[in-house]
Parts: C-alpha cells; structure tokens; sequence
C-alpha cells in the first residue's frame, strides 16, 4: 500500500506543474461531442479527478515514446545504424516501466475509487492503450534488432522504400490514433481503424514482392525473411494502433464499432507457389 | 491553493502565540468549569439539607405517634351489671354501663377508694372517655364473657399518654398542670407495677374523627382517600387516555384541535382550587350529589387529574418511533391495528407512569376538597362513595388545627403515613416503567 | 403461499429464461407535498421477478415514489398524488381498493431494521394473523417457517423464535423483516435503503437474500450505494430534483448512461 502511494505520488509532482494542461485538451473535443459531454464537472473529489488526469499523462508519455522508438526503428533499419537500434532498446526498457506503472495505478483506482460510467471506461481504456502500446514498443524493438541482423548486407532499394512507407503510414497512424484519444475524438478514432486496411494492403504487397525476390535469388533469403518479419512487425503495430482506435471509441461512445473491421490482409491464404 | 494554505495560516495562528498564553487560557477554562460543577453541587447540597431537616422534623414529631398508652386491666363483668333478665338482652348488652366496670376495675389496682369521690372521680379521668366502648365491643364480640373476669387493654386518656411520653413537664406548678400531684402518683405506681404501658397504636389506622386525640385516628379518612383513588382511575385514565390517542393518532391538524392543546396545557397549570369551585358549581349545585360525598371528590380529582394524564400520554404515544407504525402499516395493519397492536402497548409504561404521578398528586390534594365539603367531622366509615367521608391529607389539615397536645403527634404522624403512600405509588411508577419498558 | 409446489415450478420457469412483462406501470405520476412538488410526471414500467433500483441525490423523490407504490404517502396528511399508478393493470389508487389489502399486497422494507419488540416469531406471525391467512396454529407455523426460509434465516433462529427479535444483530433484524413482509405474501417488495445500516457482511446477506427473492418477487429497492444498485438489480431508475432522468438496464446505465445527469452523478461529478 504504501509503496503503491508513493509511486503515485512521485508521479504526482512533476505532473502538477502543468496541471492546466489536461483539462484544456479534454474541453477542446467537448464542441463537437455535444450531448454526449465530454464538458465534465469535475470530481467532487479532487485527487480523483487527478489521478484521472495523471493516467491521460502517463498514456501521452507513453505513446510519446513508442512513437519515437518506431520512428528510430525505421531510421535504424534504413542507416543500418546499431547505435540507434541499442537506443531503441533501451527505450522500449521505460516503456515496459510506464506499462507496469499505468497498470498499478489502475488496478489501485479500481480498487479504491470503483469507477463507474465514464470514469470506468476511462480506466479500462487506459489499461487496454498501455497493453497495445506496450507491444508497439516490443515490435519497434524487434525492428531494431533486425537492423542488427542486416546491417552489414546490401538493401535493395526498391523494397525499403516499400518498407519505409509502410513504416511512415503506420507512424502517422499511431500518432492520429494518440491524438484521438488525447482530444476524445472518436470520428478520428474511425478514420484511423479505417484507414489500416492501406497498411494491411502495403503489407500485402511488399509481401508478394519479398516472395519474389527470394524466388529470384535464393542468396536474398535471409535478408528478405528478416525484411519480411520487419514488414509482418509494422503490419502488427498497424493492428495495436486499431485495437487503440477501437479503445477510444469505446471510451468516448460507450460502445464498440459495429461495421466489419475492413481486412485486405490476405498473406494467411497466399501460397508460395501462387508467386 | 487556497483550501491546502488556509489550515496553514491557523497552524501559524497558533503556533505564533506564546506556551503561556495559552497555557494560561486553558487553566481558565478548567477553572469555569470546576466553577460551575461547584454551584451545581452546592445547589444540590442545599436542596438535600432541606429535605432532610423536613422529614427529621416530620419523623421526630411523628414517629410517637404511632404508640398508644394503655391500661391492662381486669374488668370483672359481674352479671348483675346486665339488667335483670337472664340471658341478658341485646338492649341489656348496649345499655350497661361500661363505664362503671372499667373504673372499679382501675381503683381496684390503683387502690382508690370508690367512696372517696374526689378521688374516684380524678382517678376515672385518666382512662379514657372511650374505655366503656371498648368492653361493650369485647362483650358484644362474645357475650358468653359475662360473669368472668377478663383481662382488657384499656386506652388511658390523652393527658396520661402524653405523660408516658415524656411530652409532659412535672414542674409546672400543680394549679396549672393538667394532672394533679395524686394522679401523677398513682400513675407512677400504675407504670412501675407494669399495667400501665405503651402498645403499638393500631387505633390510628382504624379510627375515625374523634374530639379525643387517644381515640382520633385516620382509618376513615383513608377509606375516603381509597374511593376518591379509585374513581379518578375509572373515570380520568380512560378518558384521557382515549382523549390522548385520538389528538396524537387521528386528530387533523387545524386551528380547533391546536386550540384543544393548548387548553390542554394551561387546564394542567390551573391552581386546584379553581377545579374544587367546578365540582362545587357542577357536581353539588348543578347535579345534586351529596355534599362530602366520596364521588364528588374523586370526579373533581378526576378533572384535575386529566390533563396530567392526557399529556403525559401523548409524550409517550409520540415517544414511539414511527418505525413502528410504518412496519405495522407495511404489513397490511389498519390504523386502528397499528395503535392497538404497537404503539399502545409499547406507550404503557409512560402512560402508567404518567397516570401514577397524576394519581399521587391527586392523593396529596386538599384545597379543592375544601370546596366541596369534605372538611367533615366523619366517624363513621364510608359505605359507598357517595356517604359522607374525608380524605387523609384533610385529615392532615383538620389535626394541624386543633389545639390538644396528642393533636400535634398526630398530624405529623399522619403526614409520615401520607407520605408513605406516595412514596409506595412513585415506587410502584418506577417499577412498572421498569418492567414494561422495551428496547426498540 | 402454502402451495410450495406450484412455486417451485415458476422458479423453474423463471430460470429457463421465461420472459415476465410489466408488474408495475407508472404514468405521470406528481406528487404534491403542500404546495411543494415532489414528483414530476414520472413514468415507468417495472418488470416482474427483477429487481430495479432507484438511485439518485437525498432528496430526489426516490423514496417518494416508492412510497406511492404501497400508498404509504396515505400516511402523511398534506401529501397528494396525482397520475396513474397500476399494478397488474389494476389501478392502485382505485378509490374501490382498499389501500390495507394493497399493502398486503406489496410489502415494505424499510431504511432501519424495524422489528417490532415481540417474538421473532410473533414478528412473522402478525401479519398473516391479522389478514386471516392461517386457519391453525400448524398453518401458522408453517408461514413462519417458509417465510423465514425464504428470508434466509430459518437456520439461525429456529431454536430461539421465542426470543424478542429485537435482540438480534442488525443484519438479522433486517432479515427478520424481508421475512415479516414476505409472510404476508406480497407480489411486490419494496425496500427503501434496507442497507444503509448495515455493515458489510450484513449488506451481503440481504443482497444475496435479494438475489433469491427475485426469482418470486417483483423487488423495487431504493438505495444510496450505486455499488448496491449496480450489484443487485437489473435495472436502475435515476432520479434527479423529482424528475425520473433515466431508466435502464443496469448495465447500459453503469458503463454508458444516456444523460449527462446521470453519468455526472454516477461518477461522482454532482455539483
């Protein structure tokens, strides 16, 4: 208990400075929320309303950093740069630690303050943006570490440039999709969990072309099975940053996207030979 | 910012302020306060030393009077004393004169010369005028006693009881004093020879008014007491009980049922007296009933005894929570169920408790008994409410009046026994509470 | 009541999933204390065998228009009621209905464990006894015995029904009562906070004893903890300044209530 205190209160300082911050982001997305009402009273109680507060930033912090371990992943893949690849893991290191954090914080919310409603929604959502964020950092990552693999062996450039903006769109999605959550937005949550399908559909493509180029020259096996997981990993973070879009909806709709999730991810059922 | 630095600035406040000063103030504020538990147990101090010095004064006025001096004598009911006609007739047994035996039976032991009649006749003044009353009761209770001897108890008159009980100075001079020098002899010689003693005196229970403080005794004025007792119960605890219910249960709140509670209040505050001027108007002019008479008296009590009632009714018909009432109601009671069921029963003890406090007060009341008459001379007991009677706290008062020295013991004995009886009553209040009274 | 089987078979019914329509109908129902309103226009329908939970600020009505349920506001002089209020589609304030049979008819439990300070078993027995509802004394045992069962006491006083019902723990008075309004064979059970002087434990019990009686009782309860309401009933009713806000399965109303009133409330945002 007490240890559990004192995390949440090491957390508080440095946050209370900027405390003003928070609630200007939430009231920024109340115009167009309407009846559903995101202009909230505050909290009778104040630490509630807080520690509420505190999850939002420890999530942006988060997202903060799995966004730019992304980035430095790319970065490491295309430079073949080991020095940035050892960054990115040591990166993802404080990402775990934000996870484990956020975690506590909301098993002891629950535990204490028994949200409801919105505040329920707020906290569960918190706990499922981690968990995906978590496993984006995991994925940048391995990214990183494939870098390694490859660094000393020639890229073709055809298929990094393929990868790169697979890369790129999938960084811009996770980014909208934080956004979204920070601004409670959920049309643009929808854009974003619409939007997968262009990376499912990259994905596919870069899929065929790597088939290609190993049927071509079985030499290029190894680099483009370590390109290949590299893509398979950024499609993967493309299905965390959905499974985000789907956690604000919910969080600010109350209930989950009904339409089909939109899925051109067909790579299960493509056969070798089909090449 | 301002909620987190306020507790602050008193936490300044009073650390600012010197150990002294405040020091000092908290040794202030004891001091008032031992003050005032002071004056609180002084008051009751002196409430208790009043108490006491009125019941010390009552007790040791009253308590002799609860002994009777008496001489054991033996009373010769020689036939002849009974007329001529054998067995004697019950007009023969009426019409003897007691007197003369109880006399010979006392110059027999005081060795007094019958034919002396100065002496005969002083020493017939120390039994009391009541003596021949007694052997008749004993002759008429068994007349087969005639022509026997019989061993009696004798009531000696007041003058000598009061001698027996050391309330008679011997050092007055003879012209003045009540018994002359001879008496005084002979009873010294009566009191050593053991024929002249002090015995419980039951006479003061049984008794009725009497001229003779040796013969006056509060008997009937109990009896009297008892019917005025027990008509108040009859006629005010119903009414006012049902009079309480509906105000509190049913009554709708408007302008005539507050006005009748209002009434209510101010009749219990009504001086007694006014109650004894009704009874006077209503009962006796108006109604015809007897003046004195037992009935009259409770009906006035009664009517005074009320509002008593009917308040102390409705403190505890409202002292019942409603929790009650509604859990009555939520399992289908009607009104009428929930009162009769519940509340009623858990309201006795406060209803009793009223109804005996009322009744003591009514047992102690005298001025409106004044009114109505019952400051009569009654020796004979009351047979039915409505025969002449008195009342023990009248009793009281008609003693306190009159001027022999056996009066005085009296009424303060008589003030003991009054008193008794409402010490038994408040009794009796505490423990019906105690036994009927439930946790909700 | 003494037909054990029969209901036993509706139990059974009621498990397999058999649907129960409206018990209780209520429309534009205003409640006027003097010149006071307490109630606007309510109108709500509540389902037979679930229980539905009345939540919201002191002061809001809840207590008020349970109260109408059973006529209690009979009680006080300067309440007036207006609108419709049926039960079964029989109108409750029919001036042909008598309102002691109504309350026999829907049960009361209140805030405070109100036992009266009789016998645990004179406690049960009262009200059968006074609607006549058993011919001998077994019958009588017999209430008393079911109803305390179905109060889920049965096992912890059998051996002491002679003992004043006062003297038990608040959780058990509480029981007692459930039992007492059971005895009567209601078809509706009202309970206005019947926890909020409990402890724990106790409040477990009765949530669990109100969890059991609404397999047979259309069970409307009022009450100030939205955990309570949230853990107990299927659907919640949200009353704010005597207006029904929102009424709703509890859990649409707990994760994702419709009315910004509501929501501010639940979470604790009331201003």
């Amino acid at each position: 208990m007490t240890t559990e205190r004192k995390s949440l209160l090491s957390g508080f300082m440095p946050w209370r400075a900027s405390r003003s911050e928070a609630p200007a982001v939430t009231s920024k997305a109340a115009g167009p929320q309407g009846a559903k009402g995101d202009l909230m009273n505050e909290h009778i109680v104040k630490s509630y309303e807080e520690e509420l507060a505190l999850l939002d930033k420890k999530i942006a912090h988060m997202g903060g950093l799995a966004e730019h371990i992304l980035g430095q992943s790319f970065d490491a893949l295309e430079r073949r740069d080991p020095k940035l690849a050892e960054q990115v893991v040591k990166t993802d290191k404080q990402i775990d630690q934000l996870e484990r954090d956020i975690e506590e914080q909301v098993i002891s919310m629950i535990a204490r303050r028994q949200p409801l409603a919105n505040d329920l929604r707020h906290v569960m959502a918190a706990l499922r943006i981690t968990g995906d964020l978590e496993r984006i950092g995991d994925l940048a990552k391995n990214i990183a570490k494939r870098a390694l693999a490859i660094a000393h062996e020639s890229h073709p450039k055809p298929l990094m440039t393929g990868l790169r903006h697979m890369g790129e769109l999938a960084l811009s999605q996770l980014k909208e999709v934080l956004d979204a959550y920070a601004a409670r937005d959920a049309d643009r949550a929808l854009a974003v969990w619409r939007d997968d399908e262009n990376i499912d559909s990259m994905y596919n493509s870069l899929f065929r072309e790597l088939l290609t180029y190993m049927m071509e020259d079985p030499r290029n096996i190894g680099l483009s099975t370590h390109l290949l997981f590299g893509a398979k990993n950024i499609e993967r973070v493309g299905d965390h940053t959905t499974n985000i879009a789907e956690t604000v909806h919910f969080l600010v709709r109350g209930v989950n996207i009904i339409d089909d999730r939109p899925k051109s991810d067909d790579t299960s059922s493509t056969l070798f030979s089909q090449g | 910012m301002t909620v987190e630095t306020a507790p602050m600035a008193t936490g300044t406040l009073i650390a600012s302020r010197s150990k002294q000063d405040i020091q000092a103030r908290i040794a202030k504020r004891y001091a008032a306060e031992r003050r005032f538990r002071a004056y609180g147990v002084s008051a009751i101090l002196f409430g208790i030393l009043f108490l006491v010095a009125l019941f010390s004064t009552i007790l040791v006025r009253g308590y002799s009077a609860f002994t009777q001096s008496a001489f054991t004598l033996d009373v010769n009911l020689d036939a002849g004393a009974f007329g001529s006609s054998s067995p004697p007739t019950e007009s023969d047994l009426l019409m003897a004169d007691y007197t003369k035996l109880a006399n010979r039976a006392l110059f027999q032991v005081l060795g007094v010369d019958p034919a002396n009649r100065a002496d005969a006749k002083a020493a017939a003044a120390l039994l009391s005028a009541n003596a021949d009353t007694q052997i008749r009761k004993a002759v008429l209770a068994d007349p087969s006693l005639i022509g026997k001897s019989v061993q009696l108890t004798l009531l000696a008159h007041g003058n000598v009881d009061s001698l027996m009980k050391g309330q008679f100075d011997r050092n007055i001079p003879e012209g003045r004093r009540q018994l002359s020098d001879k008496q005084l002899a002979w009873l010294d010689k009566a009191a050593e020879a053991g024929f002249l003693a002090k015995h419980f005196n039951t006479g003061l229970f049984t008794y009725g008014a009497s001229s003779k403080p040796e013969t006056a005794g509060v008997g009937v004025a109990l009896v009297g007491s008892l019917y005025m007792m027990l008509i108040v119960l009859l006629f005010a605890v119903p009414l006012g009980v049902a009079a309480a219910v509906y105000l509190e249960e049913f009554a709708p709140k408007n302008f005539l049922t507050d006005t009748i509670e209002v009434n209510i209040n101010n009749l219990a505050a009504v001086p007694s007296i006014v109650f004894g001027l009704l009874g006077l108007a209503i009962f006796i002019n108006f109604m015809g009933i007897p003046r004195s008479a037992s009935l009259v008296g409770g009906l006035v009590l009664a009517l005074m005894t009320l509002p008593t009632i009917i308040i102390a009714t409705r403190a505890a018909i409202s002292a019942v929570p409603p929790s009650i009432r509604e859990a009555a109601l939520g399992v289908g009671a009607s009104k009428m169920q929930s009162i009769t069921h519940h509340v009623l029963p858990l309201a006795v003890p406060g209803i009793l408790t009223g109804t005996i406090i009322g009744l003591a007060k009514a047992l102690g009341e005298t001025a409106p008994l004044l009114m109505i008459g019952m400051v009569a001379f009654v020796v004979e007991y009351p047979k039915t409410p409505i025969d002449a009677a008195t009342a023990l706290p009248v009793q009281i008062y008609m003693w306190a009046t009159a001027a022999e020295r056996g009066f005085v013991e009296r009424t303060a004995g008589a003030t003991l026994i009054l008193l008794a009886f409402l010490v038994c009553m408040n009794v009796t209040a505490v423990i019906l509470r105690r036994r009927y009274e439930r946790r909700w | 009541m003494l037909n054990v089987q029969t209901s036993e078979i509706e139990n059974r019914a009621v498990k397999l999933g058999t649907t129960d329509g409206t018990k209780v109908h209520a429309k534009d129902v205003n409640v006027y204390y003097g010149d006071k309103r307490a109630l606007f226009d309510v109108t709500v329908n509540i389902p037979d065998r679930s229980v539905t939970a009345f939540i919201g600020p002191s002061g809001c009505g809840k207590s008020t228009f349970l109260r109408c349920i059973n006529r209690m506001n009979d009680t006080i002089p300067i309440c007036r009621v207006t609108g419709k209020i049926t039960i079964d589609n029989e109108d409750i304030y029919d001036p042909s209905l008598d309102v002691v049979q109504l309350r026999a008819r829907v049960g009361m439990v209140f805030q405070k464990p109100n036992p009266f300070p009789k016998s645990i078993y004179e406690n049960v027995a009262y009200g059968p006894r006074i609607h006549g509802l058993a011919g001998t004394k077994a019958e009588l045992d017999h209430i008393v015995q079911t109803s305390l069962e179905k109060a889920a006491l049965w096992k912890e006083v059998k051996d002491r029904l002679n003992d004043p019902g006062t003297g038990l723990s608040g959780g058990q008075q509480q029981r007692l009562c459930i039992a007492r309004a059971v005895a009567v064979g209601p078809e509706v059970i009202l309970m206005d906070e019947p926890c909020s002087a409990l402890d724990p434990i106790a409040t477990a019990k009765v949530e669990e004893l109100i969890d059991e009686l609404k397999q047979n009782f259309c069970i409307i309860i009022v009450t100030h903890s939205m955990q309570q309401a949230a853990r107990v009933s299927q659907r919640t009713a949200f009353f704010h300044l005597g207006i029904l806000v929102e009424e709703g399965a509890t859990n649409d109303i707990f994760t994702n209530p419709t009315d910004k009133r509501t929501q501010d409330y639940i979470t604790g945002r009331f201003g």
